[in-house]
Parts: structure tokens; C-alpha cells; sequence
């Protein structure tokens, strides 16, 4: 995969498979954008996982936050990270370990080796894009803010995901 | 990269760039979404939208559906990540530069402008405790001298209106970048099918859609193009309603939150929200109109000037022509570097017979309109003299590219040939009338 450039096909499978999001690093605080992020998807229809050692036992958005990966209780089908480029390295070995089935590594976030052993594992890597940009980009709201979105098609598009 | 999405040229996306067939109905062309406000879903829906969690319309002062598209399509146009589309050319300007300033802050803006923008930013930004400072563009180190603490912007046209003036974008994109401060562009003269300021270094590129984007002279529009790429974080101190908390979105920092999207949200949930000069559906519908045969256009418009600059250099009534695709022209060089398919087709020259011969050929000409704009699909003269730039000081009018002698032409999409024959027609008689004038006197 070359991660300086994903397809838009790429980017929407990884999104249109997924139906759980754990986001690892996943604020309290309703202004931060890790929280945006998770209210977006959430209003998407993807049940959220937050994942948050300092909130552990608590609740964001309605779920129980988890303080890791390993301590969710179930399989997500894709995760989210909100921790820096280091950090993501172990995360995505949690994410391997957990049989996700796709590592995201928010903008600004980009760990290619840890990318090497989730691929390896059969998992797919987004690094250094955020999934709310992409998938309102990829389905039309990015553009309502004036955004260019780089979508030229002449289908007519179902008001639906898939 | 093989396998990658495609890549498509800038005629594909004057026609496709932000529209898609509309989902519900299938529409084609762009629906008119004539419509101030818009449903929520329920409470919490509009509290996210308020606090700019998630897109949506709100209030059509804020973003409406048929301007975003004209929005997103000038982004792609311009190769910026995103757009703000408002009322007029003057209302972009301001818009650029608002998230820029605040009071104590300056400009370095180009001497070289259209006499209405030398007016606004020297006169009516004081009011914001605004400063431009103004220099000549021709050598771009001027713009280096007349930084200070308080800068935070540099402003140019891509061709000044109505010198024809072409400038160094490259040098003076990297003086505002040295400065840590961004590189404005007024792109209006020569839209981006001529000239994509943001390949050269531009930051923030503003246009008077107007227009040669609209092209018919049917509405007013204006638009800020902004490249997501300056790094506002850096210059937090400078910057600081893009780089510091925003206390009306409770403690929200716009670079942190929306990253390249930061200037751009912006200018729709603070700057349209609070100075409210947004764009009518209407306006933006008609300016899509045009954008679909910009190229087509511009290509005319290039062609017909360059005939109609050509025939006038050798005119015998005409002292000079300040035209950037004449081989004569001092900025032939910079023309073919930053703007190779064409110099535009708004120009000067000079009459022999100053001032008088000016007014007298306006009145003459038949074809050509006498009015104040640029870039219709009509032929259009004007002596600035004594209209657009009437309001300047004598100096300023001649820094500016507006003596006395100066006539304006904005050419049109008409057969050259005719334009070429109005023109002689009025020269010719103008001159007989000016020589009988001179005679009774």
C-alpha cells in the first residue's frame, strides 16, 4: 500500500467494511476533536468503542470506555488512533492482537513500521488522515463547507452508503 | 502512483468540480437552493452543528447548498482546499484578510491595484485599526522593506488592474513566507485558467467572480481560495484567531481542530457569520453558468485583446500600449513564466492627445460599452482617470497605471475585426474633432 497516496476506493472500502470503531485516545471532553470525530461517526451509525486508560470505567457518548484494547471485550473492525506517531506502534500490535481488521492513524499520525506488521498481519493501514474529513469527503458533507472534495462523478448518488 | 484515482484537467472540472447530480431528484444542473435556513434533525443535531461538530447548513449567511458548490469548484479551480464564496469582489478581500488581522496589524500591498481596493484598503480599513502599506511590486524587495512586527499579510494583483502590470510572484511569496506571513493574491485579471497564484506560492488567492468567472456581467460575487498549507500554529502569537482558543466555540482552536480546513471554516462560522456579506443562490447559480466555458472564454478573450493590442501599437493616434502579450511589453518575461496561455484581455494605452482625446473616444465608440467593469463577454472601455480611479491622489493614479492619457479596455468576445474597425472609427474622428477643437481654440 503506499501510504502517500490511498485511493478513494481504498479509503471508502476501509470505511464502508467497518461496522465498530474503537478510537484509542478518545477525549472526555466534548470540544476536543477526538471527541468530534467519535460524535460524527457515531451519528453515522458506527457503534464507537472508546478506548482511554485515564477514563477507564467511564462513559463518552454513551459507552463504557475500555483502557485498552485488549480490556474491550469484544473484536472492534477498526481503530482509530488519536495517540501520537510512537504511541501507534504497540497500539496497532494491540489492534493485531484483537483481530481487528484495519489500523487508522489520525493526521499527523504515521508509524510505517508498525503499518509493515499490520499488513503483514492481514490488516489494512490508513495513517495520517482523520475518518470524519474522509467520509464526509467521500459522501458529499465536506463539500456543503466549500471543501473541495476531489469527487467528479455524473451518477447519481443513493442516499445511502453502500 | 498507478492505480490512483484520475487526475482530471481543469475543463472537466469547470463543469464537474462540486457538482454531482443532485440525490434525491437527479437534477443535473445545480439546483437554486433559494433558502435561508434549514432543518435540524433534532437538538442535538443543531447543538453539533452550532459547535461546528459535524457539516451542515445552518443558515444560509453562514453556507448554502448551490454557493458551496460554486465554493468548492473554485477551490479545485484555483487548486486550493476549500472556498468562501461572499457578495462582491471588495466584500473577498475583506474576508481574506479578517482572519489575519485584527487592530495594530498591517499589510504590504502592491501600489498596483484597481483604484477601488487602492481606496478600501488606504482609506476604509483604518477603520479597523487596519494598515496597508503600499509599494511599488516591481521589485519584489520592496516588500521585504516594508515589513515590521505587525504585518500580516502581503497583497498583490496576478495582473493589476488596469496597468497590466505582471509581478514576481515567486520572489514575493517567498519574502511573506520568510516573514511568516502569507501571500494574498488578487487573481481576478487572470482567473485560474490563466494563472494558479497557489502553484507560485500563493497562500490565499481572492477573485471578483464577477467577472471573466461569471462572464456576462450578470452578477456580483467575490470568492477567497485558500491552500490549507500555511502553518498557523507556528505563528500562533500572529495568528491568533486561527492558533488560540475561540471563546464563542467554547475554547475550540480552529488550526487544531480543522487542521487545513482551519481558514477556510473560518471564514464561514465567524467571518460570513459576523460580517455577513454572503453570496445570493442566484449569483452563485449564474457564476457556475459561466465557470462551465471559462477556458473556452478566457481563450477568446486572450485572443481577440492580443489582435486588438497589436493593431493599436501601431496607430498612429496611440502613444503606447501597456499590454503583457506584446512582445513589447516589459512584462512579457513574467507573462510567459506565471501565465503562458495568455496576458488576459483587460489592458491600456496611451493617447497622444491626453486627457481630452481620452474623454472624446470614449464618447465616440459605438461597440465598445463606456461603463466600469471588466472581463464581460462585451468589449468595454473606460478612461480611469476620470471614473475608477478618480477618487485617488495624482500620484497614487499614476503608480496605479491611471494618468490622465490612460484609456482601459476590457475586450469581449465580439469578432475582433469589428472591435479593431469601432476603434479606428473613434480614433479617427476623435482625432478630426480634436484637430478642429485645437484649431478653434
Amino acid at each position: 500500500m503506499n501510504h502517500d497516496a490511498y485511493t478513494d476506493a481504498y479509503l471508502r472500502s476501509v470505511l464502508g467494511e467497518a461496522r465498530s470503531v474503537a478510537i484509542v485516545g478518545l477525549s472526555a471532553n466534548w470540544n476536543r476533536p477526538s471527541y468530534f470525530v467519535a460524535k460524527y461517526l457515531q451519528a453515522k451509525g458506527y457503534r464507537v468503542l472508546p478506548v482511554n486508560p485515564r477514563e477507564a470505567g467511564g462513559e463518552i457518548l454513551g459507552a463504557p470506555v475500555a483502557g485498552s484494547l485488549g480490556d474491550l471485550g469484544e473484536t472492534p473492525d477498526l481503530v482509530d488512533v488519536f495517540r501520537n506517531s510512537a504511541a501507534a506502534g504497540p497500539i496497532a500490535d494491540d489492534a493485531i492482537a484483537a483481530g481487528a481488521k484495519a489500523v487508522w492513524m489520525q493526521i499527523g499520525v504515521r508509524n510505517d513500521a508498525a503499518a509493515d506488521r499490520a499488513e503483514a498481519a492481514g490488516l489494512r493501514v490508513v495513517m495520517n488522515r482523520c475518518p470524519k474529513i474522509e467520509y464526509s469527503r467521500l459522501f458529499g458533507e465536506l463539500s456543503w463547507g466549500g471543501f473541495w472534495s476531489g469527487v467528479i462523478t455524473a451518477k447519481r448518488r443513493r442516499a445511502r452508503l453502500n | 502512483m498507478s492505480g490512483g484515482d484520475p487526475v482530471y484537467g481543469f475543463e472537466t472540472l469547470a463543469i464537474h468540480a462540486g457538482a454531482q447530480p443532485e440525490p434525491v431528484t437527479g437534477a443535473r444542473q445545480t439546483p437554486i437552493f433559494q433558502n435561508a435556513s434549514y432543518v435540524f434533525h433534532d437538538a442535538d443535531h443543531a447543538a453539533s452543528l452550532f459547535n461546528l461538530m459535524e457539516p451542515g447548513f445552518v443558515y444560509s449567511r453562514l453556507a448554502n447548498p448551490t454557493v458551496a458548490v460554486l465554493e468548492e469548484r473554485l477551490a479545485a479551480l484555483e487548486g486550493g482546499v476549500g472556498g468562501t464564496a461572499v457578495a462582491t469582489g471588495h466584500a473577498a478581500q475583506v474576508l481574506a484578510l479578517f482572519p489575519l488581522m485584527a487592530p495594530g496589524c498591517e499589510i504590504v500591498a502592491a501600489n498596483k491595484l484597481y483604484g477601488g481596493s487602492l481606496n478600501q484598503m488606504g482609506n476604509s480599513f483604518k477603520k479597523f485599526g487596519w494598515t496597508a502599506r503600499f509599494v511599488d511590486p516591481e521589485d519584489p524587495e520592496n516588500f521585504r522593506r516594508a515589513l515590521s512586527g505587525d504585518t500580516r499579510a502581503l497583497f498583490v494583483e496576478s495582473i493589476a488592474n488596469p496597468g497590466g502590470v505582471i509581478v514576481d510572484l515567486e520572489a514575493i511569496a517567498a519574502i511573506a513566507h520568510e516573514a511568516g506571513v502569507p501571500f494574498v493574491v488578487d487573481n481576478t485579471m487572470a482567473t485560474p485558467w490563466l494563472c494558479r497564484p497557489i502553484d507560485f506560492g500563493a497562500d490565499i488567492v481572492v477573485n471578483s467572480t464577477t467577472k471573466f468567472l461569471s462572464g456576462n456581467g450578470t452578477s456580483l460575487g467575490g470568492a477567497v481560495v485558500d491552500t490549507g498549507a500555511f502553518p498557523w500554529l507556528e505563528h500562533a502569537g500572529k495568528f491568533p484567531s486561527l492558533a488560540r482558543p475561540a471563546p464563542e466555540y467554547h475554547g475550540l482552536t480552529f488550526a487544531e481542530t480543522f487542521g487545513t480546513l482551519a481558514y477556510t471554516t473560518y471564514a464561514h462560522a465567524v467571518s460570513l457569520r459576523d460580517l455577513g456579506a454572503s453570496q445570493q443562490p442566484m449569483n452563485a447559480w449564474l457564476t457556475l453558468l459561466g465557470l462551465e466555458t471559462l477556458p473556452l472564454r478566457m481563450e477568446r478573450h486572450c485572443a481577440n485583446a492580443l489582435a486588438v493590442a497589436e493593431w493599436l501599437e501601431g496607430h498612429p493616434a496611440v502613444e503606447w500600449v501597456s499590454y503583457a502579450g506584446l512582445p513589447s511589453s516589459p512584462y512579457r518575461g513574467l507573462q510567459q513564466r506565471y501565465m503562458p496561455r495568455g496576458a488576459g484581455s483587460v489592458f491600456t494605452f496611451g493617447l497622444k492627445g491626453g486627457y481630452e482625446a481620452g474623454m472624446r473616444l470614449v464618447e465616440t465608440v459605438e461597440l465598445f460599452s463606456h461603463l466600469a467593469n471588466v472581463g464581460d463577454a462585451r468589449s468595454l472601455i473606460l478612461h480611469p482617470a476620470s471614473t475608477t480611479h478618480r477618487q485617488l491622489t495624482d500620484e497614487q493614479r499614476a503608480a496605479a497605471g491611471a494618468g490622465d492619457d490612460v484609456i482601459r479596455l476590457s475586450i469581449g468576445l465580439e469578432t475582433a475585426g469589428d472591435l479593431i474597425a469601432d476603434l479606428d472609427r473613434a480614433l479617427r474622428a476623435s482625432s478630426i474633432r480634436g484637430t478642429v477643437r485645437a484649431a478653434a481654440e
